[in-house]
């Protein structure tokens, strides 16, 4: 077992979530380094996952790392039915670090336990994936200069998305007002709401998406897929209730920025795009500086 | 204690009862215990009226002294079981199962999309609430509720 690894968010302590952000800061300021010269990274991808993947390989590129591994399991051992521990302790002989994306929960964690080196989550089917967190943290941070007493508002799916449950538990560490706003299908899990209760976290849930988001110094939007409905019908009435427009932005505060873990489908409309207070492809970008401060910890460089 | 309760405990001459065990999960203690297989004598009452439970069930073994990691298992599906130790017809000891921080190897995770039901991997939980007992998977992260706990 390696207590380096990163399996969840849970994982940091509020000191270590502002010592890694700040980490990335630095990253941002100088992306090229020689930090990883010599080591290997291990990159698993038991499913694919472009995006992530690109940008895990990018933050090892820039710290001079080399890589080997698979993009998804079609192409491995893991096919002929080897289990995850065989892998893990296979590869982790071979490596410094295993980044690791897998359909099953909890595998992440288990990795870690079996495996010589650290592990870093990159997703763990509908559990966690903890670097997503770690870079909606850095762009909420770069956009608001602090994590202290903001009013965030989450949008769309908030039942299944582990970006929104990661990212409430990262901010409660920050004194957070919640404003939650979601069809009742898709309302915030039961369990979240006793956590909040419990840490006396502040938090508001709406079904209307209108002028309340006037109040937001960040709206955290998520997609509303089909799939989650188990009636259709359900899914064409609230369809189109949950897409941001331009138009609804014009009395929003100044320093209100607009999140989204992409890829988006329709719920956010082509023509926020341009307004200055939309962040997500920046966002995107800070993936990769938040990643090689994950990958600098994991490894205590 | 009264004498009623004095009688029920009494009948066996050196071993163990298990009182206060929830009716409905009668059968599953003597599975868990393994008292289906056991050769030791085994009597049971169910349905007695209880204060605390509304109805329960009551299991004597003779001969039979349980370890703690045996009574670990009892206590996740019946939380306010008490064992009274017998030795040469009278109570030599009393023990209150209590709930466990962490549940080892003992219960399955009911989230099949789990590693631990997908490779051979011991379970394990913590113990997010103790009444009624409730179970968080150390490995996928999702709540195990009291109705859902299966046992190994
Ligand atoms: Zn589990």
């Amino acid at each position: 077992m390696d207590n380096k690894s990163l399996v969840s968010i849970d994982d940091y302590t509020k000191e270590e979530i502002l010592e890694v952000l700040a980490r990335a800061a630095e990253f941002e300021k100088n992306p090229n380094c020689s930090l990883l010269e010599g080591k290997v990274v291990a990159s698993l991808f038991f499913e694919p996952s472009t995006r992530t993947r690109l940008s895990f390989e990018t933050a090892i590129s820039r710290m001079g790392g080399r890589i080997v591994g698979f993009t998804d399991s079609s192409s491995s051992s893991v096919t002929k039915g080897e289990t995850l521990k065989d892998t893990t302790k296979m590869v982790s002989n071979y490596c410094d670090l295993i980044v690791m994306r897998h359909p099953i929960e909890g595998s992440a964690r288990y990795a870690s336990e079996v495996s010589d080196v650290p592990v870093i989550n990159a997703g763990d089917g509908a559990n966690q994936h903890p670097s997503q967190t770690m870079l909606d943290l850095y762009s909420i941070m770069k956009t608001q200069g602090t994590l202290e007493n903001l009013n965030i508002f989450m949008v769309g799916d908030l039942k299944y998305g582990r970006t929104v449950h990661s990212l409430l538990m990262a901010l409660s560490h920050f004194n957070p007002t919640f404003h939650f706003i979601a069809p009742p299908e898709l309302e915030i899990p039961r369990g979240y709401k006793i956590f909040m209760e419990k840490n006396n976290i502040k938090y508001f849930e709406h079904t209307e998406f209108n002028d309340i988001i006037n109040d937001a110094d960040i709206l955290y939007m998520t997609r509303v897929q089909k799939e989650r409905f188990a009636d259709p019908l359900e899914y064409e009435k609230v369809k189109n209730v949950y897409i941001l427009k331009n138009d609804m932005l014009s009395n929003t505060k100044d320093n209100m920025r607009i999140l989204h873990p992409l890829p988006r489908v329709n719920e956010i409309a082509v023509d926020v795009d341009t307004n200055p207070k939309a962040y997500y492809f920046e966002q995107a970008l800070n993936g990769v500086y938040a990643r090689q401060a994950i990958i600098a910890k994991a490894l205590n460089l | 204690m009264n004498t009623k309760k004095e009688l029920q405990v009494s009948a066996i001459e050196n071993g163990t009862v298990i009182d206060h065990i929830p009716a409905e999960y009668l059968f599953q203690v003597i599975t868990i215990l393994g008292l289906d297989k056991s050769k030791n004598s085994v009597t049971f009452g169910n349905n007695l009226e209880s204060k605390l439970l509304g109805k329960k069930a009551i299991i004597k073994i003779s001969d039979k002294f349980f370890e703690d990691e045996e009574i670990n298992k009892i206590s996740l599906i019946a939380p306010h079981a008490k064992l009274n130790i017998i030795r040469d017809y009278k109570v030599a000891e009393k023990k209150i199962v209590e709930s466990p921080e962490k549940v080892i190897g003992i219960a399955k995770c009911m989230n099949p999309k789990c590693i631990t039901n997908v490779e051979a991997v011991t379970t394990r939980f913590k113990v997010i609430n103790n009444s009624p007992i409730t179970l968080k998977c150390h490995y996928c992260e999702k709540i195990t509720d009291h109705k859902n706990i299966e046992i190994v």
